[in-house]
């Protein structure tokens, strides 16, 4: 832990700075409980070799494609990459809420580790929720899911779909 | 609500390099529910107070606290000082029931308890007698549980948390053993969301009892299912059968209510929002509403946010489309700062207190406003 995220703690704030040019991470997330994780990999470290591409649709239909590490769960990749995707990880990681939501394909989610109830819970409440929805904070990287694609839902009530009718 | 607002400001800064947004708040601190409405053990909720801080950072985003719109400052001068007032003041009054009794000492709404064992100031005088062995709870939705939760849970687990201080101390020599969650309809029906109910059923020292006949036929509705049928259109019918509960408080959760903020704002008092067209306030240029006070006081962290980049999203095209006037400047904070100060005599004692989360803001001063103030407290 760095000096400054330290004495953030001792000062009891839960803040997270940005700086014009670097991300911190957020300072909760260094002591999230991690309910489930799917990988039993020990977080390797940064090589480019030991690096997995994953594929983000977000809302409008883009594709964004990032390199991230073994180990670090969805939600690390949109924060540490400061992916641009608004209200993402609400809760930070703390299964709290339903914002990082993602939907993968039919292959890919038979794939992935087992469901814990409590991350059941939230995604009920997810918008957009598919029978191949999870939430991102609990979906680690591993080599097996080098490559993969995952997608944003689109929110709720999409300001195209009302334009005739309104 | 702050949060409400901040959420329309994410949209904003994100779109226009221009635009600057202004975020008037009655109470000297951000936040709102945030703060007061989430339940102490539910910490991990608030971490979108993170979220907030950064948003409320931006370069173009002032927090004016203190003030109080519609008794301070009116929605008109508001709208003649900026070219679009957002309001998203959530709803902070609760439903009544409209039965005889309600105004009886060791009657308090759920909205009061959980400000008291929060720390709203408007609270904190509450006393509630808990020297009862029975509390009944009127209302089956997740600020019902909370309550529950909180009066059954065990002093260590709520000891760890930031439950007020006088809380605690009532919590600690209370008697309550037994808390009745009353509902009018039947469990498929329930407001509260899973990990809330979860969360009873798993309380250490305690044990969850369901009546069995209230689970009649629900097998067969859910038809082997694993997700719970949504059947929200199922009503209540009186059934003339009468029972007696005996208890020492009855705390009444059924439900938040927006209240009108200004005579010119439009208001539906049936549904307690104010009537609006995707977020834009009916019969009036200039003026939108977000979160509860435009959809109604429900939903979660997701929902409530998805509505105000709703709103958002529809006030930045009205920007393009130009169904908003731009055409002329408008004076913004310039003027409404002066009119509070003009007025503002009796706010001075409570506008020189520094409180914590202002100090919070004006250390994060931004470099490149050397000048102004960033966050003003009235």
């Amino acid at each position: 832990m760095s000096l400054s995220a330290a004495a953030r703690r001792l000062a009891g704030w839960s803040v997270v700075l940005r700086s014009s040019s670097r991300t911190l991470p957020p300072l909760s997330r260094e002591c999230v409980q991690r309910r489930d994780i799917t990988s039993s990999s020990v977080v390797q470290p940064l090589r480019s070799e030991n690096k997995v591409t994953v594929n983000f649709i977000n809302r409008d239909g883009e594709k964004i494609t990032v390199k991230a590490s073994p180990g670090e769960s969805l939600l690390d990749v949109v924060v540490d990459q400061e992916l641009d995707f608004d209200g993402f990880g609400a809760c930070e990681g703390t299964l709290a809420c339903s914002t990082c939501h993602v939907i993968f394909k039919e292959e890919v989610y038979k794939q992935l580790g087992p469901i814990s109830d409590e991350e059941m819970d939230m995604l009920d409440l997810a918008y957009g929720l598919t029978d191949t929805s999870r939430l991102g904070c609990q979906i680690c990287l591993t080599k097996s899911l080098d490559g993969v694609t995952v997608r944003l839902p689109e929110a709720v009530a999409d300001i195209r779909q009302s334009d005739g009718s309104a | 609500m702050l949060e409400q607002s901040l959420y329309c400001v994410c949209i904003f800064s994100q779109a226009q390099d221009d635009v600057i947004v202004d975020v008037y708040e009655r109470l000297p601190v951000p936040f709102g529910l945030v703060r007061f409405g989430v339940a102490p053990d539910h910490p991990e909720v608030k971490n979108v107070i993170n979220t907030f801080t950064q948003t409320a950072q931006h370069e173009r985003c002032f927090f004016h606290g203190n003030v109080n719109v519609g008794v301070d400052v009116t929605v008109k001068e508001l709208k003649k000082a900026y070219h679009a007032v957002v309001l998203s003041y959530g709803a902070e009054a609760n439903r009544c029931m409209g039965v005889p009794g309600e105004d009886l000492a060791g009657v308090f709404s759920a909205r009061d308890f959980v400000g008291w064992y929060n720390g709203l100031p408007s609270n904190q005088k509450l006393n509630p007698d808990l020297n009862c062995e029975t509390v009944v709870i009127l209302g089956q939705g997740n600020v019902a549980l909370d309550v529950a939760r909180i009066l059954l849970s065990p002093l260590d687990m709520l000891k760890k948390t930031d439950i007020t201080q006088h809380a605690l101390e009532a919590l600690t020599a209370s008697r309550v053993r037994r808390v009745l969650i009353v509902g009018r309809r039947g469990p498929l029906q329930i407001a509260g969301t899973i990990k809330e109910v979860r969360e009873m059923i798993n309380l250490p020292d305690t044990t969850a009892d369901m009546l069995p006949a209230d689970f009649k036929g629900i097998s067969e509705t859910l038809k082997g299912r694993n997700v719970a049928v949504q059947n929200q259109d199922a009503k209540a019918v009186p059934t003339g059968q009468m029972e007696d509960l005996e208890c020492g408080m009855v705390i009444s959760s059924i439900g938040y209510k927006s209240l009108p903020i200004d005579p010119c704002v439009p208001f539906e008092h049936r549904g307690a929002i104010i009537p609006n067209d995707m977020g834009r306030v009916l019969d009036t240029a200039g003026l939108y509403c977000s979160g509860w006070v435009k959809r109604g006081p429900t939903g979660v962290i997701a929902t409530t946010m998805n509505d105000s980049f709703d709103t958002a999203r529809v006030l930045l095209k009205d920007m393009k489309e130009g169904t908003l006037d731009l055409s002329v400047n408008k004076p913004g904070a310039q003027e409404i700062t002066a009119l509070l100060q003009e007025r503002g005599n009796t706010h001075r004692n409570t506008q020189k207190k520094k409180n914590a989360d202002c100090t919070l803001f004006s250390r994060k001063k931004n470099t490149l406003l050397t000048n102004s103030q960033k966050f003003k407290t009235f």
